[in-house]
């Protein structure tokens, strides 16, 4: 079972283990752990989207551990320790509501992948046998109603809709309404996507999110911010933004399948404490995985 | 946040001032400054070592200017080098007589194709073309009907029909030919540029269909992959252009410096907005303000003159007129700010450099501009031609009208008085010194009115003056306008 999943991350993340290969690359054949080689360290990272911030704690690291010892199988082990010790998460996945509907909310930018994502996370808890509703709130992007109503075909999901331009805090409403009224055991609530320096967009957020609080206790349990892999240092300033507003518990990084390799979620996780909840690697339903940090930086350096 | 480029230049540069000429050992710290402001904006990590190499080239040797701080002498020349590689930029859109001009759309998932589409299409339509929207995206579910619902709003017909990417494309130009429109904007699904299968769609596409021009659309918050995105495409389509979206964010968009660097292709337009108006021309300065962190001056100007040509031609005859005798008044006043209004305000603050910062937490900008126009409109017409008749008792009957405290409209003249003067001002100005006058402007929160204590106009006059005085004071004023 891990053995499978384990391949799936490594094959979508076999574009980003190109750049840290670079990363491997640069640890055999060297003389010592001098100035080029920090250099070299600096360039790899900053490539894969890392951000001054991140590279600046990892490279600080480095030098003071091995500054002008040899290169060595140590020191590799020691960059991936330091990586995968940024990314972990005490508390991977969703967590359940003890009763009643668990609500999740989904938010991020225009474009990150919130519809595709909601269709994915929708098909795969409907495989862990749960019972799914998805509230369709993005009634501003045109056709956005009908594109996540043609997932929720395909999937077979239930979808609470209203006409473009509906107030989306009215449909979150009313999909509280019937996931507790009908015994729904997982409501996703989709939203438009905004840009975080909206604020009269970021308010409509906030509205959506306290309709929701009001209509199931303890809601959303779950609030996950859709982020583009291919994004860069802008990413840290939207997951700040987002979590002042709703108190985003986690990270769906999304098109890792790309050559992206979405290493803005180490400063996220430094900087905001967000962790990678799931990622998204294909355009098929099945494409998502939960994020597991250690396969992720394994899988970066295999 | 961050503060830009320049503070941290004149942090490491300060002590420079006067001091001989600049060379390689004394603008390193400053040159660090550059290169961490460029990698915080995504600007390629190669592209930017580059650059900072160039910046150092052309530093080294200058004199260190009496007057001017050294920090200030890099800022100019990374400026410069800036605008220099970005630009110049073509934004044309190919016209012929016998056929229409066919232009092709592509970018990654979520870039923001199909919106550009819209709002390209409704650019063109604007300039008097007939542009004709194809749906080329089979991909995306229900990618067709959001174009089909743009197409609806911009009144531009949709062109679709359930066959193959080629097929349609292919079609669409035998129908545009048919209905005499004259440039067909193809809009083709979303992909990753690794992705062979599609890329070699698109490949086909560019065979059977052969577009005059073909668009990359990128989205600006893109990181170090905007370089493989740019090349790749390239590489398969030959680009004529980019055009960089979603910049009303904060993203400093450093992938426009990137993108050119590394393929040469131009940006040609930005998306600013999510209105179907939102594609501005793309200029390489007000890119160049963006990227080192220094609020978008040119664009600013831009944005300003947009907002005139929108005043009905009459309106900004008397109001140029009024201005040039100095005769501001809080009517011409009013409607600037319906102007901006118009414009969408956030979209203006997020342009003026340093005004984010200005309205104070919680306070929507539309409100504070709403409780100004409650105060005008509470204003009879003789004081609204010549405010300084307004005195106590006046103020108490405006502030009542308009459901304010009476110090607040104080705090409002005082403000309009300050604008007043900044726009006799502009008037003789040359454009460059107008852009410095508006910041000036900001910082003084002439457009933030209503706020409190962000303005002091009290002279420093040393005693307290007499009515007597103040009403000559006035007269002076007066006559000075």
């Amino acid at each position: 079972m891990f053995g499978s999943l384990f391949t799936k991350i490594k094959k979508s993340l076999a574009r980003t283990r190109d750049v840290f290969t670079g990363v491997v690359d640069l640890f055999r054949g060297r003389g010592k752990v001098d100035k080029v080689f920090l250099a070299e360290l600096e360039k790899r990272l900053y490539l894969a989207d890392v951000g001054g911030f991140a590279v600046g704690v990892i490279v600080d690291r480095v030098r003071q551990a091995f500054q002008d010892k040899e290169v060595s199988e140590d020191v590799q082990t020691f960059v991936k320790q330091q990586l995968r010790e940024m990314l972990s998460d005490p508390s991977p996945g969703i967590s359940y509501a003890p009763s009643g509907p668990t609500v999740v909310m989904i938010v991020g930018v225009n474009g990150s992948g919130k519809t595709t994502t909601i269709a994915k996370l929708a098909h795969r808890l409907k495989a862990d046998g749960k019972k799914v509703l998805v509230a369709a709130c993005d009634t501003y992007r045109a056709a956005a109603v009908e594109q996540l109503t043609v997932w929720c075909q395909r999937i077979d999901c239930d979808i609470v809709k209203n006409a473009q331009g509906s107030d989306p805090a009215s449909v979150a409403h009313d999909a509280c309404e019937k996931a507790k009224a009908r015994g729904f055991d997982v409501a996703i609530v989709d939203t438009a996507g905004r840009l975080h320096t909206q604020a009269h967009l970021m308010r409509e957020l906030e509205k959506i999110h306290k309709v929701v609080t009001r209509q199931v206790e303890g809601a959303p349990h779950e609030t996950l911010m859709v982020l583009d892999a291919t994004t860069g240092q802008n990413a840290v300033t939207q997951a700040e933004m987002f979590s002042k507003s709703v108190k985003c518990t986690g990270i769906v990084l999304t098109k890792l399948d790309g050559s992206a390799k979405g290493g803005a979620i180490f400063a996220i996780k430094q900087k905001v404490g967000l962790p990678v909840k799931y990622i998204g690697v294909g355009e098929s339903m099945e494409d998502l995985e939960p994020f597991d940090p250690d396969s992720y930086v394994e899988a970066l350096f295999s | 946040m961050f503060d830009g480029i320049q503070k941290g230049l004149r942090e490491a540069l300060g002590k420079l001032r006067g001091r001989g000429r600049l060379s390689a050992e004394n603008i390193r710290e400053g040159l660090r400054e550059v290169r961490r402001a460029f990698l915080e904006a995504d600007v390629n990590f190669n592209v930017t070592n580059d650059f900072i190499a160039r910046v150092e080239e052309q530093a080294v040797g200058q004199d260190v200017l009496e007057r001017v701080n050294p920090a200030d002498q890099i800022v100019k020349i990374v400026f410069d080098e800036l605008v220099g590689l970005m630009g110049p930029v073509d934004h044309k859109i190919p016209v012929f007589k016998d056929r229409p001009a066919i232009l092709m759309m592509c970018g990654l998932q979520g870039a923001g194709k199909t919106t550009t589409c819209g709002k390209l299409a409704l650019k063109l339509r604007d300039q008097g073309r007939r542009p004709l929207l194809v749906a080329a995206d089979l991909q995306r579910p229900a990618a067709v009907d959001q174009l089909k619902v743009l197409g609806e709003q911009i009144k531009v017909p949709v062109f679709s029909e359930a066959t193959s990417p080629v097929q349609v494309c292919k079609n669409a130009v035998a129908f545009a030919k048919q209905n005499s429109l004259d440039v067909i904007i193809l809009d083709t699904a979303g992909r990753l540029q690794i992705d062979k299968e599609l890329m070699d769609e698109l490949n086909e596409i560019d065979r059977q269909v052969q577009p005059d021009h073909v668009y990359l659309v990128v989205d600006a918050m893109i990181g170090q992959e905007a370089v493989n995105v740019a090349k790749t495409f390239n590489d398969a389509l030959t680009l004529n252009g980019t055009i960089l979206t979603k910049l009303d964010g904060d993203a400093r968009g450093g992938a426009a410096l990137s993108i050119k660097a590394i393929t040469g292709v131009q940006i040609k337009f930005i998306g600013v907005g999510e209105k179907l108006q939102a594609l501005e021309e793309f200029r390489p300065e007000s890119m160049a303000s963006r990227i080192m962190g220094q609020g978008d001056l040119m664009g600013l100007v831009e944005k300003v003159q947009q907002i005139q040509s929108q005043v009905s031609e009459e309106d900004l005859k008397k109001q140029q007129e009024a201005l040039e005798k100095g005769q501001f008044t809080l009517d011409d006043f009013r409607m600037h700010f319906q102007n901006i209004q118009k414009m969408g305000m956030k979209d203006m603050i997020g342009r003026m450099p340093g005004m984010a910062e200005m309205i104070p937490e919680g306070e929507d900008p539309e409100v504070a501009l709403k409780r100004v126009q409650g105060m005008i409109d509470s204003m009879t017409k003789k004081e609204r031609n010549d405010p300084d008749v307004i005195d106590a008792g006046r103020r108490r009957r405006i502030a009542t009208g308009s459901g304010v405290q009476s110090h607040e409209v104080t705090q409002f003249l005082k403000q309009f008085d300050t604008v007043r003067a900044l726009m006799k001002q502009m008037m003789s100005m040359s454009v460059w010194q107008r852009i410095k006058m508006v910041t000036g402007m900001t910082k003084m929160g002439a457009f933030n009115p209503g706020n409190e204590g962000m303005l002091k106009t009290k002279g420093n006059t040393g005693h307290r003056k007499s009515a007597k005085e103040r009403a000559e004071e006035r007269k002076k004023k007066k006559k000075k306008r």
